[in-house]
């Protein structure tokens, strides 16, 4: 059974109809990226998986529970990351990953904080209030907070926009270790070479529609054949700025 | 779900009480404008008004006390804005925990930062001069009326923590409700007032409240005030609890 199955779903605000019938299957243990310019409709969708928005048609199911009738059951099964790094100022980081273990009712709540912090590299900043936090710092702290409890299913909403490359990098680098594990990952992103990075399938939507879905293998050979060029590689702007930046950490 | 209620709750409201331990400063800017109102009165104004044998200062307190509550819920309507549109009430309601333990973890530590706020604005006036001949029964219902009336107005915070769209959206509702109590009893008697004004001074919550408080204070037997304040602050408690509700719900569809 797939960890995600959506068919027909379709939402709408007022007048405007964001999602027209929405069909995807995600396979248990991979990472999926829905990609799509700013207002597609991915975050409706995240929203919709997660039980915050209800839908107006479709079948929708997350870990094989419907999420309209079986909303309890599919929290169990998920967490998410939101579009923006869900923190609180006040509070440190380590308090976080504790109060979240504390939500999940789990045992031994500050070891599970410690280790979470260790594996996130934010064990010196665990003690910081999170208002002292990077972005890249908080985004990892985000994540980091949606692992309590091993869910089966990780909803991350663009968890790279707004970050420096590093951030990103960064971020990369978590998503990775959770497919290793693995998690079922849906990321939403609207960034290209993310999806190229991450994701074992991409699929793309527009107009409310998906309108390719595939490996991304798959996806290059919607274009004509390669052809052979012989181009003089500079490197990009942001092989420089890590070189320079990076060598540093 | 609903079996972890209590503990899920004691968890939010603990970490939502972090904001009151953390910034006191939230406290300090609640009581600085009520303090300020007394200073003003009792050394300014307070000498031209005729209260009979009352002192000035024992006889404002009651409305300053108002003044403090509907200044402090002003905090709890931000306190909960600054989670919905930060996406922490987001990833609250994801979560498989009883979901009105969000709100309720907010109106927990409303009453925790007011029931503060309130212990140190009655310090300064007794500072000031306050005195009272309450015993220990009119000290406590003193408090359970200023609850009781702390509760109604939280839940009447939390529909603009809910709905507003910027933070002063979310702060502004409180300013009628800090003004209220000026035009009462609670500042100078009403029978000097104008007709028109006196009839809504003297039919507006913030009078029978403070007439009752008043009474209590001073060690006198309440009158019929003081069913009109406990009627007021139910009132406006079950109807500001339903729309609030309401709402909440709706923001889950």
């Amino acid at each position: 059974m797939p960890a995600i199955q959506v068919h027909g779903l379709r939402k709408a605000f007022a007048e405007l109809d964001v999602l027209r019938g929405v069909d995807l299957e995600v396979a248990r243990g991979s990472v999926f990226a829905l990609l799509g310019s700013n207002g597609a409709g991915k975050t409706t969708i995240v929203k919709i998986l997660s039980t915050l928005l209800k839908a107006d048609e479709g079948a929708v199911r997350v870990n094989g529970f419907d999420v309209a009738a079986q909303a309890a059951d599919v929290r169990k099964s998920i967490s998410l990351t939101g579009q923006f790094a869900a923190v609180d100022e006040i509070l440190t980081g380590r308090e976080h990953l504790v109060l979240m273990a504390r939500l999940r009712h789990l045992r031994e709540p500050g070891r599970i904080a410690d280790e979470l912090l260790e594996r996130f590299g934010l064990t010196r900043a665990g003690a910081r209030r999170v208002a002292t936090y990077s972005g890249g710092m908080r985004r990892r702290l985000d994540i980091a907070m949606s692992l309590i409890g091993d869910p089966p299913i990780i909803f991350l909403d663009e968890p790279t926009t707004g970050l420096d490359p590093q951030g990103r990098l960064e971020v990369w680098q978590a998503v990775k270790a959770l497919a290793e594990r693995g998690t079922t990952v849906l990321l939403t992103t609207q960034y290209l070479d993310e999806a190229e990075q991450l994701a074992d399938r991409i699929a793309i939507l527009h107009d409310g529609r998906i309108v390719v879905n595939g490996t991304l293998a798959e996806l290059r050979q919607l274009l004509p054949p390669a052809e052979v060029e012989y181009v003089e590689k500079q490197p990009t702007l942001e092989d420089v700025f890590l070189a320079i930046v990076g060598a540093a950490r | 779900m609903t079996t972890h209620w209590f503990a899920d709750t004691a968890v939010l409201t603990g970490r939502s009480l972090r904001h009151i331990t953390r910034s006191l400063d939230t406290i300090l800017t609640t009581v600085i404008t009520p303090i300020a109102i007394m200073v003003m009165f009792v050394y300014v104004f307070g000498g031209a008004i005729d209260t009979g044998s009352v002192s000035y200062v024992d006889y404002m307190l009651p409305g300053v006390l108002l003044i403090t509550i509907a200044s402090g819920i002003s905090y709890t309507a931000v306190r909960l804005f600054a989670d919905m549109t930060g996406g922490l009430f987001e990833r609250f309601q994801s979560m498989p925990i009883a979901r009105s333990g969000v709100l309720w973890a907010h109106v927990l530590t409303s009453l925790v930062a007011n029931v503060l706020s309130l212990v140190v604005v009655v310090l300064v006036a007794l500072l000031m001069g306050f005195r009272s001949d309450a015993g220990v029964a009119a000290w406590l219902a003193v408090a359970g009326i200023l609850l009781l009336f702390t509760l109604a107005l939280t839940w009447l915070a939390v529909i603009p923590g809910l709905t507003a769209k910027s933070v002063d959206g979310a702060s502004a509702f409180a300013y009628p409700l800090i003004f209220l109590p000026f035009v009462s009893s609670a500042f100078a008697p009403t029978d000097t007032m104008p007709a028109a004004v006196r009839a809504f001074a003297e039919h507006q919550p913030a009078t029978s409240i403070v007439n009752t408080i008043r009474d209590l204070f001073a060690g006198q037997p309440v009158g019929g005030d003081v069913w009109v304040a406990l009627a007021w602050c139910a009132g406006l408690l079950v109807v500001a609890f339903g729309l609030a509700v309401l709402i909440y719900r709706r923001k889950l569809a």
